[in-house]
C-alpha cells in the first residue's frame, strides 16, 4: 500500500524519531511510505485555545497536502482526532460546506497508527522485538475520540521479549491539555505527579503511549526526577527488530 | 463580582492536603458507585440518547413547554410566577412569605436557590433560612459555602463536623464523632424546625408541562418534610428543568440517580401536581427562574449546557475538580458543567477564567447522562472570551502570527531551524511561562535533524542511488 | 411588559425561526420489554429491597393479620396509624386509622405506620405509594419511625418504564406520589453512609401474595 504521513509538527521538530520508526515499521511491513512536504500542522493548539477561525488557513493546506492520498497515517491520536471529529464543524461555522465535505472525505482515510495497523493493514503481530517491561497510558483524545480501545495494547503484546505491566489509573489525563500545561500549570502538575508516580510504581523501564503531546509531559517529569524511565512511543517499540 | 481567578484559586486549593485527601476518597468512591450501576443497565447507552434528545427538544421549544407547565399547575391549583432574575425571585419568595408571616421558612436544597442568594436575600427582610439538608445544614452552620454540587460538604471530614455541631445546634454539649450519632443530633434539631414551619422552600429536579408535576429527588428525607408538612409551598426552578411529557420521567429518573450517587434510585422520589385538600400544603407556588437562561438559549451552541440536569457525575469524574475541589471555581456551578454554565448564566466576565480550568480530556463528556459535549463547549466559550473581552489582544497578536507560521511550510521549516538556536518565533516564550513548564519538567529540545530534514536527506540520497 | 411576557420573548427570540426540534428516540427498555414471570419478578423485588437495608417478608392475604402483628411485636410498636383505606386488621395492635386525619404531633406519638402500595418496581425496589386509599395520605408514612408496606405481588412491574406506564394508565400520576427505595440515608458525615436522617429508619416490606 502507498501511505502518506502526517508527522505532526511536534513529532517532526521535537520527536523525529517516532516519525522515523513509522516510516521504517511500515516499510518492514512492505508498504511505501510517501511524506507530502508541504505539511505543517494541524492546528490543533489554535482551535483548542480558542483561535479556531485562526486555524482554518491550516485546514486549507492540510486538506490540500493531504486531499489526494489514499491513505493517511498519524502517530498522534489527539491531532487525528482534530482532523476526524472537528475539521468538519469547523469548515461548516465557517460557512464552507465543500470544505466541509473535503474534510469528511479525507477524515474516513485518515488513521493513527495501531487503527492503520490493525484495521487496515489486519496486523497484530509486527514482528517487533523490545525486552523490557513496560506500561500503557492511554492518552484521552485516543481513549475517548478515537475510542482506539485495546489496539494499541493489542499491538505491544504481540512483540516478542516485551512485559506489558498494567498501569493504575491509566485512563485518567496526564494534565498535559496543551496550553493548559501553562495556564493552569498548578493543576497540570497535580495531575501529571499522580500519574508519573503511578508510572514509577509499576517498575517499568519505560511509558509507551500513542501521542508525543503526552510523552513530552509525563517524560519531562520522568527525566527531571532522574526516575530512570523512559517515555517512548509506540511507533518505537514496534520499530524494533531483533 | 470580584474574582481571584481559577489559576490562583485552584494553586491554593491545591496545597490543602487534608482537602485533597477528601476529595479523592469521595470522588473514587462515587465515580466506582456510579460505574456499577451503570453497568447494571444494558440500555445505557439508549437512555442516555433519549436523555439528550428529551432535554434537547425542551429547549428547542422551551416557551411552548413553559406555557403548558403554568397552564397544567394553574388548573391542578398552583400558582405560577415568573422572574427575570434574581432580585425578582428573591422578592416574589419573601412577599409570599411575609404574606404568611412566616419569619421562619425551612428549606430543600436547591442549586436555585443558592444562585440567586435567597437566603441572604430572606435574611435582610428578617426571615431565617433553615436549610434542612444535612452537608447544607453543616455549611450554613459554618458560616461557608458550598463546594460540590451533590456533596456540599465534602471539604469537611467527621471531626470537623463533631466540633461544628458541638458549638452550634449541641449547644456546648460534648458529642461522640461517629457518622451516626452525629446524624441523630441534625434529625432531632431539624425535626422541631419541620414541625413548626409554615412555610417551605424546595428546589425542583423535573417539571412535567403536560401534567404540571413537579419532581423532587433525595436521599435524606427532609423533601418529603418540606414538601408536605408547611401549610405553603414555594418551588424555584429554572426555566431549564421542564420536561415535555410524563413518560420523560422514565428516562430521567434511571439517568439520574445512577449518575448522581451509583444508587438504582435515590431512597426517595416526590411527585406533586397542584395542592391535593388535606394532603400536603394548600398553597403551592412554583417560581420560574430566567436569570441568564435566554441568554444561554440564545447561544445555539453553547445552549446545549442547559440540558444539565445537575447530577455531578462530571464533577466526579474530572481530574481537574477532584484535586481543586469546588470553591476554585469561584462560582454557584463548579466543575465541568459549571465551567460551560457560569459564563453563559452569569456572563462571561464573571467567568472569564473557568472555560481553561480544563485539559480537554472528555471525562465528562463521557460520563454525562445527557450528552452534553463539554470539551467543545469549552473550546466554543474559550472563542469567544479571546475574542469579545479585553486583555487578550496579546495573545491574539501571537497566536495570528504563530499561525502565518504554520501556513507556510517554508517558514514554519525555518522557523524550526531558528528555534535550534533559540531565536524565530517558535523559540520566543515569555520566561514566565517556560518556567512554568521547567518548574516540573525538562524542557524538549529541537532534534539535531528534524523529521523533515531527516526525510530530504533519505530522498537526495535515494536520487543518488 | 410583565415579567411572564418579556421572559417568554427572549425565549422566542433566543431560538429563532430555524430552530431544529429533535425527535427522541426512545431504544431503551420500553413498557413490557422486561418478560418476567410473576415468581421471577418477586425474587427480583425481595433481593433489590434487601439490597437498601429494609427488611422484606411474605405473607399470603389471609396471614397477613399474623405477619403483621408479628413485625410490629418484634419493632416494640403498639399503636400504628393506618389510612381508613386498608381493610387490614392485626392482632394485639392498635391501628389508628387516619380519619378524621391525624394531626402531625399526633403521628409523633405512634409506634409506626402500617400502609398498602400502588405499584412497585422490581429492578430497583421502589414502593410506590400514590396517596389514595391503600397508600394513605404522605404524612402518615412519612412521620413515624417505623413504616410497615404491604405490597400485592400483582402490583409488582419490571422497571421504571413498566412502572410509570402503570401509573398514567391507571391516572394516578398527578397524584401524591412517593416512590420510596429504601430508609432513608446520607453519605454527608465522613462518607459513610448513615441509615435513617429523617423519614422511617425501619422499613418493613410485606409481599402479599
Amino acid at each position: 500500500m502507498r501511505i502518506a504521513l502526517f508527522v505532526t509538527c511536534v513529532t517532526d521538530t521535537l520527536f523525529p524519531d517516532t516519525g522515523r520508526a513509522v516510516v521504517g515499521l511500515l516499510e518492514r511491513l512492505g508498504h511505501e511510505v510517501t511524506f507530502p512536504t508541504g505539511q505543517t500542522c494541524c492546528g490543533q493548539m489554535h482551535v483548542n485555545a480558542g483561535y479556531a477561525r485562526e486555524a482554518l488557513p491550516l485546514v486549507r493546506r492540510f486538506l490540500r497536502d493531504f486531499g489526494d492520498a489514499d491513505t493517511v497515517v498519524s502517530p498522534s491520536a489527539s491531532c487525528t482526532a482534530l482532523v476526524r471529529a472537528h475539521y468538519p464543524q469547523l469548515a461548516e461555522e465557517a460557512g464552507d460546506n465543500g470544505l466541509a465535505r473535503e474534510s469528511r472525505d479525507l477524515a474516513s482515510r485518515l488513521f493513527e497508527l495501531s487503527e492503520l495497523l490493525i484495521d487496515v493493514l489486519a496486523v497484530e503481530d509486527v514482528g517487533a522485538f523490545y525486552p523490557h517491561r513496560v506500561t500503557y497510558h492511554s492518552s484521552c483524545h485516543g481513549l475517548r475520540t478515537l475510542n482506539l480501545g485495546d489496539r494499541p495494547l493489542r499491538l505491544l503484546r504481540a512483540v516478542r521479549g516485551i512485559e506489558v505491566i498494567e498501569l493504575p489509573e491509566a485512563s485518567e489525563c496526564c494534565g498535559f491539555g496543551g496550553t493548559f500545561a501553562v495556564k493552569n500549570a498548578d493543576v497540570s502538575m497535580a495531575m501529571l505527579s499522580d500519574k508519573v508516580r503511578h508510572v514509577v510504581n509499576t517498575g517499568a523501564e519505560a511509558c509507551v503511549a500513542t501521542d508525543n503531546s503526552c510523552l513530552m509531559q509525563i517524560g519531562g517529569a520522568l527525566r527531571r526526577q532522574r526516575a530512570g524511565v523512559r517515555a517512548i512511543h509506540l511507533a518505537e517499540i514496534l520499530a524494533q527488530t531483533p | 463580582m470580584t474574582t481571584t481567578g481559577f489559576p490562583q484559586a485552584a494553586r491554593q486549593a491545591l496545597q490543602d492536603p487534608t482537602l485533597r485527601r477528601n476529595l479523592d476518597q469521595a470522588t473514587s468512591t462515587i465515580r466506582a458507585k456510579r460505574d456499577s450501576a451503570v453497568r447494571e443497565l444494558p440500555d445505557w447507552p439508549e437512555l442516555r440518547d433519549s436523555g439528550a434528545a428529551i432535554k434537547a427538544r425542551a429547549l428547542a421549544t422551551l416557551p411552548e413547554q413553559l406555557v403548558r407547565l403554568e397552564q397544567m399547575v394553574t388548573a391542578a391549583g398552583g400558582t405560577v410566577h415568573w422572574a427575570r432574575d434574581a432580585a425578582e425571585a428573591n422578592a416574589l419568595v419573601a412577599g409570599i412569605a411575609h404574606r404568611h408571616r412566616a419569619t421562619e421558612v425551612v428549606k430543600v436544597k436547591s442549586m436555585a436557590t443558592d444562585e440567586i442568594r435567597l437566603n441572604d436575600a430572606l435574611a435582610a427582610t428578617g426571615i431565617d433560612v433553615v436549610e434542612t439538608d444535612l452537608a447544607e445544614l453543616i455549611v450554613q452552620l459554618a458560616g461557608d459555602r458550598p463546594s460540590h454540587i451533590l456533596v456540599p460538604a465534602i471539604h469537611y471530614g467527621r471531626t470537623e463536623i463533631r466540633s461544628l455541631f458541638e458549638r452550634t445546634i449541641a449547644s456546648g454539649d460534648a458529642l461522640p464523632d461517629d457518622p451516626e450519632a452525629l446524624a441523630e443530633v441534625a434529625r432531632l434539631y431539624l425535626r422541631r424546625r419541620f414541625l413548626s414551619a409554615r412555610v417551605a422552600v424546595s428546589g425542583a429536579n423535573f417539571a412535567v408541562a403536560d401534567s404540571g408535576t413537579v419532581c423532587v429527588v433525595e436521599s435524606e428525607g427532609n423533601g418529603r418534610f418540606c414538601i408536605t408538612l408547611p401549610d405553603v409551598l414555594i418551588t424555584v426552578m429554572g426555566i431549564e428543568k421542564v420536561l415535555p411529557e410524563w413518560r420523560d420521567l422514565e428516562v430521567m429518573l434511571q439517568l439520574l440517580p445512577r449518575s448522581a450517587t451509583g444508587e438504582r434510585m435515590s431512597p426517595y422520589t416526590s411527585l406533586w401536581t397542584g395542592t391535593r385538600p388535606n394532603d400536603g400544603p394548600t398553597q403551592f407556588h412554583l417560581v420560574l427562574l430566567d436569570n441568564g437562561r435566554t441568554r444561554a438559549l440564545a447561544d445555539e451552541v453553547g445552549r446545549d449546557a442547559l440540558r444539565c440536569i445537575r447530577c455531578s457525575a462530571c464533577l466526579n469524574v474530572c481530574p481537574v475538580y477532584s484535586r481543586t475541589g469546588g470553591h476554585a471555581y469561584e462560582s454557584v456551578y463548579p466543575g465541568p458543567v459549571g465551567a460551560v454554565l457560569s459564563p453563559q448564566i452569569f456572563g462571561l466576565e464573571a467567568a472569564a477564567t473557568l472555560p481553561w480550568a480544563s485539559s480537554l480530556c472528555g471525562a465528562c463528556y463521557e460520563a454525562c447522562p445527557v450528552k452534553i459535549d463539554i470539551p467543545s463547549l469549552l473550546v466554543h466559550l474559550r472563542g469567544q472570551i479571546v475574542h469579545e473581552l479585553p486583555g487578550h489582544a496579546p495573545e491574539r497578536i501571537v497566536m495570528r502570527s504563530l499561525a502565518r507560521v504554520f501556513a507556510s511550510e517554508r517558514l514554519f521549516a525555518r522557523a524550526q531551524r531558528l528555534a535550534r538556536v533559540g531565536r524565530g518565533p517558535l523559540a520566543k516564550f515569555p520566561p514566565p511561562l517556560v518556567s512554568r513548564w521547567t518548574a516540573m519538567r525538562d524542557l524538549p529540545l529541537v532534534a539535531q535533524q528534524t523529521f523533515r530534514e531527516w526525510w530530504r536527506e533519505r530522498e537526495n540520497e535515494a536520487g543518488h542511488l | 411588559m410583565s415579567a411572564r411576557d418579556e421572559i417568554l420573548a427572549l425565549a422566542t427570540a433566543a431560538l429563532g425561526e430555524s430552530v431544529v426540534v429533535p425527535e427522541v428516540p426512545r431504544n431503551y427498555r420500553a413498557p413490557g420489554a422486561i418478560a418476567l414471570g410473576q415468581d421471577e419478578l418477586v425474587e427480583l423485588f425481595t433481593e433489590r429491597v434487601a439490597d437498601y437495608g429494609a427488611t422484606i417478608h411474605r405473607s399470603s392475604k389471609g396471614h397477613l393479620h399474623d405477619a403483621v402483628s408479628a413485625i410490629a411485636d418484634t419493632a416494640g410498636a403498639t399503636r400504628l396509624a393506618a389510612p381508613p383505606g386498608l381493610g387490614v386488621t392485626a392482632n394485639g395492635i392498635d391501628l389508628v386509622l387516619d380519619d378524621p386525619p391525624l394531626a402531625a404531633d399526633a403521628l409523633e406519638l405512634l409506634d409506626g405506620a402500617l400502609t398498602g402500595s400502588a405499584v412497585a418496581v422490581a429492578e430497583t425496589g421502589t414502593v410506590i405509594l400514590d396517596g389514595g386509599g391503600r397508600s394513605g395520605r404522605r404524612i402518615i408514612s412519612l412521620i413515624p419511625d417505623l413504616h410497615i408496606c404491604l405490597v400485592e405481588a400483582a402490583t409488582i412491574v419490571a422497571n421504571l418504564p413498566d412502572a410509570i406506564a402503570r401509573l398514567v394508565a391507571e391516572g394516578r400520576h398527578t397524584s401524591p406520589l412517593t416512590f420510596v427505595s429504601g430508609p432513608s440515608a446520607t453519605v454527608d458525615i465522613g462518607f459513610e453512609r448513615v441509615q435513617g436522617v429523617h423519614g422511617p429508619r425501619r422499613v418493613h416490606v410485606v409481599i402479599v401474595q
